[in-house]
């Protein structure tokens, strides 16, 4: 039984879900302030590709770190924890038959996040912070630019406090009976992770805001990287989770898919909480002072556990939907669940397109170049970058755009325009980051560094620069950001355009995307209980067991490979 | 289930293609997660993190005195230094420069003492693409052997305000 306040909730008239309002109030004001965080940091994004596109290289230095700084900032904190805390609400309430724990605790959070975002904007802009989202010490910024910081990162934490208690009452008020559903369990896990993060954010950060402020007299630049790092890393593994549990929501419903194995997909999660938070090694791999056992334990997140857990959900989430198609009758050969899949609702498309993303180019750089010695030959340069923007933006922010497209009409209650605009927008943003991923990572392996704004050395004392080759990639760079800058802003006036002006959705039941009736039969499907012939599916899988041996032998291949490329280079110990 | 409580009996171990891919995978990550210290037996490239604490101006004093030592000659005023094979040599990263330039033997092996006095630095050998931090207060002692002959360029990988781009140096190969 739900504990909903009198008059305090609604029923969603397309899931059947039932939505607490002030959840409702606060998911959609976390929603606007991502979106607009978002659209800053895509406007810094095309800045930037433009830039390293040697052959245009629009901003001069200054405003290329200015921009930079700003870019990083907003696209990785502000955007993404933003909305993340809009799915911890959703997940909180509505999938745990909740209300919201408190209004009170929300605003304070909300304002918290709002007010310190912008103080870092405006330091930023106002040229008091060229420190790059990093601020490695000693370079120095404003006091106020670390303040934004923390106040983001305490409204955050407020946040996630927010989503435990709203748990805590659900569990005293028993609103729902047995386990609690995935997509919840995922987003806790997120939530545990993001405590962890900002736990060491917060000690890296206050002492460095002190210091600016003349109080600490000097902050040791390995120790801070280290700290820095136990932020960095595992705040983009909340991104993880976060984006795995939507994958989970999104597999849900645009086809009605349900996991096959619960106790499979909850231990990865649990992986992802015991061993991500050791991914701070991976940016300090050739780093003075940290020896071999410590760098080799820490970058393999413990023997790879936390790979492990991602390699399951790359196969658990494509799984489930082939299971789901199949007993619709997609029974044809190897694919046809998947080429019957429902690709021009930009929910599903958007999802699958991130479990390929994420998967293919985000997942097997990021093990191969996070692998203690094949750092040598990558660190720092924009293979780095190359391998973060296919995770964080062909993943992340590709599941989570798939995912507004649902937000939108089921919390906003408002229809979209251009429908057929909506539909191809997925695309066109996947190939742009698929672009930029790829001419980051092959410039990287000719050595281009990434954060730079000069890469011909122009004026430099002793000459240094790169051939056709790196150029061609930085021309693929920027190509691909215009690109993927197109999809975003396409995504950014449909949103804006259906929030604002849209048709009100409100008492009637969303079928924007796909066909009521196959909406219809997803959900029946989804409701089925597991049944004989269910499980006889779900053992197979072949469609999805050719997909992930795929996934294995191009992984072996990169990673092999590189090896290869490392024993070529000087001998260093 | 996904966005419904499970059923109340799922906890189950995986079956089927599930429980090949966990296994399969489970394997795969114990082969990377031991390539990582087979290298360190058998590979010749490693990043051992060997460190000591050294204050910025005692490590420029060490600069100058291998510097003084050790010059062999001069490009546009910048001293071209040669340490003695199996020696010591020194390279500082400060805003914006890679000082000195070094002159090494192709299979030699040298203690490259890479430290930074202002910032911190990253340094990067092109085009062998070998990549390293430099920190201020550690002596970051990497054991190099060059294995091929020529004139390589260093940048700086790490950003170290707004003449980052200018910040380069030589490594002579001969």
């Amino acid at each position: 039984m739900g504990n909903f306040l009198e008059g305090r909730y609604r029923t969603c008239n397309t899931t059947g879900l039932p939505v607490c309002l002030d959840a409702q109030f606060f998911i959609r004001a976390h929603a606007v302030a991502a979106v607009v965080f978002f659209l800053i940091g895509a406007i810094a994004a095309l800045l930037i590709a433009l830039t390293r596109w040697q052959a245009v290289h629009l901003l001069s230095a200054m405003w290329f770190y200015r921009v930079l700084t700003l870019h990083g900032l907003n696209m990785l904190i502000f955007w993404i924890i933003s909305f993340e805390i809009a799915i911890l609400y959703f997940a909180g309430t509505s999938l745990l038959n909740t209300r919201l724990f408190s209004r009170k605790v929300a605003w304070v959070a909300y304002i918290l996040m709002v007010v310190g975002a912008l103080m870092v904007d405006y330091i930023v802009l106002i040229g008091k912070g060229d420190v790059l989202m990093t601020s490695y010490v000693p370079l120095k910024a404003h006091p106020l630019f670390y303040l934004g910081i923390i106040l983001f990162a305490v409204g955050t934490l407020t946040a996630v406090f927010n989503f435990f208690a709203t748990i805590y009452i659900a569990q005293r008020d028993k609103t729902y009976e047995g386990s609690m559903p995935l997509v919840a369990f995922g987003a806790l896990a997120a939530a545990i992770i993001a405590v962890l993060t900002l736990l060491h954010g917060a000690t890296v950060m206050i002492p460095s805001f002190l210091w600016s402020l003349g109080l600490i007299e000097n902050i040791d630049a390995g120790w801070y990287r280290l700290v820095w790092w136990g932020l960095g890393h595992p705040s983009q593994q909340i991104n993880v989770a976060a984006m795995v549990a939507v994958w989970y929501f999104l597999a849900t419903l645009t086809t009605g898919a349900k996991p096959l194995n619960e106790t499979v997909c909850r231990v990865a999660f649990v992986f992802y909480i015991l061993f991500i938070n050791l991914a701070s090694a991976h940016h300090l791999l050739v780093d003075p002072g940290l020896n071999a056992s410590w760098k080799i334990w820490n970058t393999s997140y413990a023997m790879y556990l936390a790979v492990l857990a991602s390699m399951i959900h790359g196969f658990t989430v494509p799984a489930s939907i082939e299971v789901a198609q199949r007993l619709k009758g997609f029974t044809r050969g190897i694919f046809n669940w998947l080429t019957s899949a429902p690709w021009s609702d930009p929910g599903f498309s958007s999802m699958f397109m991130s479990i390929v993303i994420f998967g293919f180019i985000g997942g097997i750089t990021g093990v191969t170049i996070g692998t203690e010695q094949i750092n040598i030959i990558a660190h720092n340069t924009l293979r780095v970058p190359g391998h973060f923007h296919a995770t964080v933006v062909g993943g992340t922010t590709l599941a989570f755009m798939g995912l507004t497209y649902y937000v939108v009409p089921l919390i906003f209650q408002r229809d979209f325009y251009f429908k057929g605009l909506a539909r191809i927008q997925p695309y066109i943003f996947a190939s742009g980051v698929v672009l930029l991923s790829i001419g980051m990572s092959f410039a990287g392996s000719y050595g281009v560094p990434r954060r730079h704004w000069d890469v011909n050395f122009t004026g430099a004392p002793l000459s240094a620069g790169f051939d056709a080759a790196a150029h061609f990639m930085l021309g693929l760079l920027g190509i691909g950001g215009i690109l993927a800058f197109t999809g975003a802003l396409i995504f950014i006036l449909l949103v804006v355009a259906a929030v604002f002006f849209g048709k009100s959705l409100a008492g009637q039941p969303f079928s924007g995307w796909q066909p009521a009736e196959k909406f219809k039969l997803s959900m029946e499907i989804f409701a089925r209980k597991k049944d004989e012939k269910f499980e006889e599916i779900a053992h197979k899988v072949p469609g999805t067991v050719v997909l992930v041996f795929v996934l294995l032998v191009s992984f072996m291949v990169y990673y092999f490979a590189n090896w290869k490329a490392l024993a070529d280079v000087w001998y260093v110990r | 289930m996904s966005i419904k409580v499970p059923e109340s009996d799922w906890f189950k171990p995986p079956a089927g293609s599930e429980r090949l891919w966990v296994g399969v995978a489970l394997v795969w990550c114990m082969i990377m997660f031991l390539a990582m210290p087979y290298w360190h037996f058998k590979g010749k490239q490693n990043a051992t993190g060997e460190s000591y604490a050294v204050t910025p101006a005692e490590f420029m004093e060490r600069v100058t005195r291998f510097v003084e030592t050790n010059k062999v000659g001069e490009e546009n005023g910048i001293p071209i230094v040669e340490p003695s094979p199996g020696g010591d040599a020194y390279l500082v990263g400060q805003m914006w420069r890679w000082y000195p330039i070094l002159k090494l033997k192709e299979g030699q092996t040298y203690r490259l003492h890479i430290s930074s006095v202002d910032l911190q630095h990253g340094f990067s050998v092109l085009p062998i693409n070998i990549n390293f931090q430099a920190l201020p207060g550690y002596d970051h002692v990497i054991t190099l052997t060059p294995t091929s002959k020529g004139v390589y360029q260093i940048i700086c990988n790490e950003f170290c305000g707004i003449g980052h781009h200018l910040m380069t140096g030589r490594i002579i190969v001969e």
